[in-house]
């Protein structure tokens, strides 16, 4: 169904191709079984889907190493499994059950893992942005060279605290990747609606900090910015900035109907500019893999997220105690 | 085997809808994500996709049906080879995975634990030897030695490096351990403030100076959002060993944007804890304690105080620890409370009523989260009367708060109503004459005293 045009055959192996096909998958199948259990209402409140935007937190991550942190709005789930934390323990927060990452007591939007450097998780749009410049301000201080990706929206791009880091971050070269995942959409109001001028990765300019844009639907050209951005902050040039154009399928969060676009701007997206389909037509066209390899990987893929929504459900409720533990360290 | 399509919530508080269309039909091919029909809700018309992929093998429920309660079956999906008929026979029953039922009360909902603290000892040994020191020194000397102590501690903060501080309590610093640790920031509160919580998320332990706690309500939601709500929202996994430090409250003739007390908003706060001291000796036994806390703590300080003077002990290392009220003099007719510069009039109301006849207890709360009740319980089971004193506003204070507890614990021990003598509930003023009259005063402590007792 989808009619792309593959400019040239990029030179990449099948190993890495096969590794990004299923790290997206994972990710969109995981999301629809979040919205499925939404639906049966096992997950309550705000949930804020991914799908769509695969190809960007995949491309960056594929440049990071141990120790690099990464931090995060509330539309988080794909970059918690992006970066390794366990589908389980995604899925049994989501449910508010014992056997999440925090508890049950964290939800969509705030969910963490020390282990895998995953700094959350945040509700306030924009709030992540200077937390994740202060992450970045915690490693230079200790002197090693880790780097941290403090992502963001298009619609958090009109903060003002953004500007205070990228200043503070110029400043104190900061080892710290601003990563704005533009979606078009700040929850309903479109980009052209809510900000003077359309190209966010020029933002930083004032501050000197540079900045280019990248396509986020193309996990090659998305993982060839992110290994030129760190390559910036791990050598004490202080922070990057990348506008990765993205596109998300569903509403803003799942009671959003999403009447600001027609139906035919996200299924000319979904046909024309997919992600997922695009690397499959890379593995399926340069013979790195054939339909079978694919529907046995959709097939694992499927049985992990199958798996998740089963612990999400078997987990139990967190203990009435739960209350008052966490208040103070 | 076939799978249910349910009926799905599509926002928060839906418990039903109208299943207003159908997108496919009996017999079309289904992939994971296409659309398959529109559902109305409580607010608006959804799109429904599907998850999983097959055949439409039965349509259940008509296209214009209204009030299909969630989680109702709504279609039958078929896997390749299945027949329509049998998989309707054998599907399964309505699915009974709902969400666990949210009114089920508990039997006995968990109390929260009570913080026990002893108000015994003395805060040094006796026979210590003391020095004169003002609340300045005595904060610049704490946070000195915890640097000294610990290389992850920094102080950053508006003119904290080369100017030695607005208010000179930084004086010194940047010589002794340099930029790297003492840092100049620009003006831009909420950014800075969201870089030391962060960098405290990154296992450091920030000492942010706020030049006056008036410009800390530009960060308040870092500090109140991302500093006290992460250890609770991570399961515990990381939280902000971070202190928030500065001036609090009036200074003199600055008005009303530079004149605010704000020890009862961020008591409030679970999460957080709140130091306010008096004297040089708590100043820095408090702030010793507070930069080695694992939990954010905001330390409110008193411009008209920085330059008062107090005996400090002399010893190598010495704390206050949180939550231990200080009985700054005992007395058996009322009980005074007050904290930070509300503790000026109270001892001077003291003096006057000494001279009086009228015999008062003057306790310090010290830390305002977590608070020492037991100190002032037990006092007012003494004196029968209590008198708080504050200069914030009247409206939630924390003197309304000890009101409501010394209710609560010792309701029959009372024989005369808590007096809340506070600032005016009034914007600070500018003229002098008003401001004197916006600020609480010895002299209206002292009639509080004489009603309690009914002098």
């Amino acid at each position: 169904m989808a009619t792309r045009k593959t400019a040239k055959k990029p030179n990449v192996s099948a190993e890495e191709l096969l590794g990004y096909y299923r790290d997206m998958l994972l990710i969109r199948r995981f999301e629809e079984k979040a919205g499925q259990l939404y639906g049966m209402g096992l997950i309550g409140g705000f949930c804020h889907l991914y799908i769509g935007q695969e190809a960007v937190v995949v491309g960056l991550e594929a440049a990071t190493k141990e120790g690099d942190k990464r931090i995060t709005s509330y539309r988080d789930h794909g970059h918690m499994l992006a970066c390794g934390m366990d589908p389980n323990g995604v899925m049994a927060e989501l449910t508010g059950r014992e056997g999440g990452y925090s508890k049950g007591k964290g939800g969509s939007m705030h969910m963490f893992s020390k282990e895998k450097h995953f700094y959350g998780g945040h509700g306030i749009v924009g709030a992540q942005v200077p937390l994740g410049a202060g992450l970045a301000f915690s490693d230079k201080y200790k002197g090693n060279d880790n780097v941290t990706f403090a992502y963001f929206g298009d619609g958090a791009a009109n903060q003002g605290q953004v500007y205070e880091t990228f200043n503070m971050a110029a400043i104190w070269e900061l080892p710290v990747i601003f990563v704005i995942e533009n979606n078009q959409y700040a929850m309903g109001t479109a980009q052209k609606r809510s900000t003077s001028t359309p190209d966010l990765y020029t933002r930083g300019e004032a501050f000197g900090i540079p900045g280019e844009t990248v396509d986020g639907m193309d996990v090659l050209a998305v993982k060839a910015a992110s290994e030129k951005a760190v390559a910036h902050c791990r050598a004490g040039k202080g922070p990057y900035i990348l506008e990765v154009k993205t596109y998300r399928y569903r509403g803003h969060s799942m009671s959003d109907p999403a009447k600001y676009r027609t139906r035919e701007e996200v299924q000319k997206m979904r046909d024309e500019r997919d992600a997922i389909e695009h690397v499959r037509d890379l593995l399926l066209t340069g013979k790195h893999a054939t339909e079978d390899d694919l529907k046995a990987i959709d097939k694992e893929i499927k049985a992990v997220v199958n798996e998740s929504a089963e612990f999400s459900k078997a987990s139990p409720e967190p203990a009435l105690d739960e209350l008052w533990t966490d208040i103070y360290a | 085997m076939a799978t249910e399509i349910l009926m799905p919530a599509l926002s928060p508080t839906m418990e039903e809808g109208t299943l207003a269309k159908w997108l496919v039909n009996e017999g079309d091919e289904v992939t994971s994500g296409m659309i398959i029909a529109e559902i109305e809700t409580d607010k608006a018309t959804m799109e429904f996709e599907a998850v999983d992929e097959g055949t439409m093998g039965k349509i259940l429920i008509a296209e214009g049906t209204e009030g299909v309660k969630v989680n109702t079956a709504i279609a039958i999906l078929l896997e390749e080879g299945e027949d329509a008929s049998a998989a309707v026979a054998s599907a399964p029953a309505p699915a009974a995975e709902t969400a666990p039922a949210q009114a089920a009360t508990p039997t006995s909902v968990p109390a929260a634990p009570v913080e026990v603290i002893s108000n015994a000892s003395p805060d040094w040994p006796e026979g210590t030897e003391m020095k004169t020191q003002t609340v300045r020194e005595a904060l610049r000397d704490a946070m000195a030695e915890e640097m000294r102590a610990n290389e992850n501690v920094f102080l950053m903060g508006e003119e904290v490096a080369e100017y030695n501080g607005a208010y000179k309590v930084s004086q010194g610093l940047l010589d002794e351990f340099g930029a790297k640790r003492v840092i100049d920031t620009p003006i831009t509160e909420h950014g800075f403030t969201g870089i030391g919580v962060g960098a405290a998320f990154g296992g450091l332990s920030p000492i942010v100076e706020f030049m006056t706690f008036n410009f800390a309500m530009q960060a308040i939601d870092q500090i109140i959002n991302s500093a006290a709500k992460t250890l609770y929202m991570s399961g515990g996994q990381m939280g902000a060993p971070i202190v928030f430090r500065g001036a609090n409250g009036a200074a003199a003739r600055v008005g009303a944007q530079h004149s605010q007390d704000y020890a009862a908003w961020y008591a409030q706060v679970p999460g957080l804890k709140v130091a306010m001291p008096y004297s040089a000796s708590d100043a820095k036994g408090l702030l010793k304690s507070a930069i080695r806390d694992p939990n954010p703590v905001i330390f409110l300080e008193n411009e008209i105080l920085y330059g008062r003077q107090f005996d400090v002990p002399v010893m190598d290392d010495f704390t206050i620890p949180f939550g231990k009220a200080r009985i700054w003099r005992e007395g058996s007719d009322v009980t005074i409370v007050s904290f930070g510069i509300g503790m000026q009039y109270a001892l001077e109301a003291a003096d006057t009523l000494a001279e009086e006849g009228i015999s008062a207890e003057v306790i310090d709360l010290r830390t305002l989260r977590p608070i020492d009740y037991d100190t002032v319980l037990a006092s007012v089971m003494k004196t029968n009367r209590c008198v708080t004193v504050e200069e914030g506003f009247p409206v939630a204070s924390i003197g309304n708060h000890l009101s409501a507890t010394i209710m609560e614990k010792a309701f029959d021990y009372l024989d005369a109503p808590v007096i809340n003598c506070t600032g005016k509930d009034v914007p600070m003023p500018y003229a002098a004459n008003l401001e004197k009259l916006a600020l609480v005063t010895t002299d209206e402590v002292i009639a509080a005293v004489k009603q309690v007792t009914y002098r």
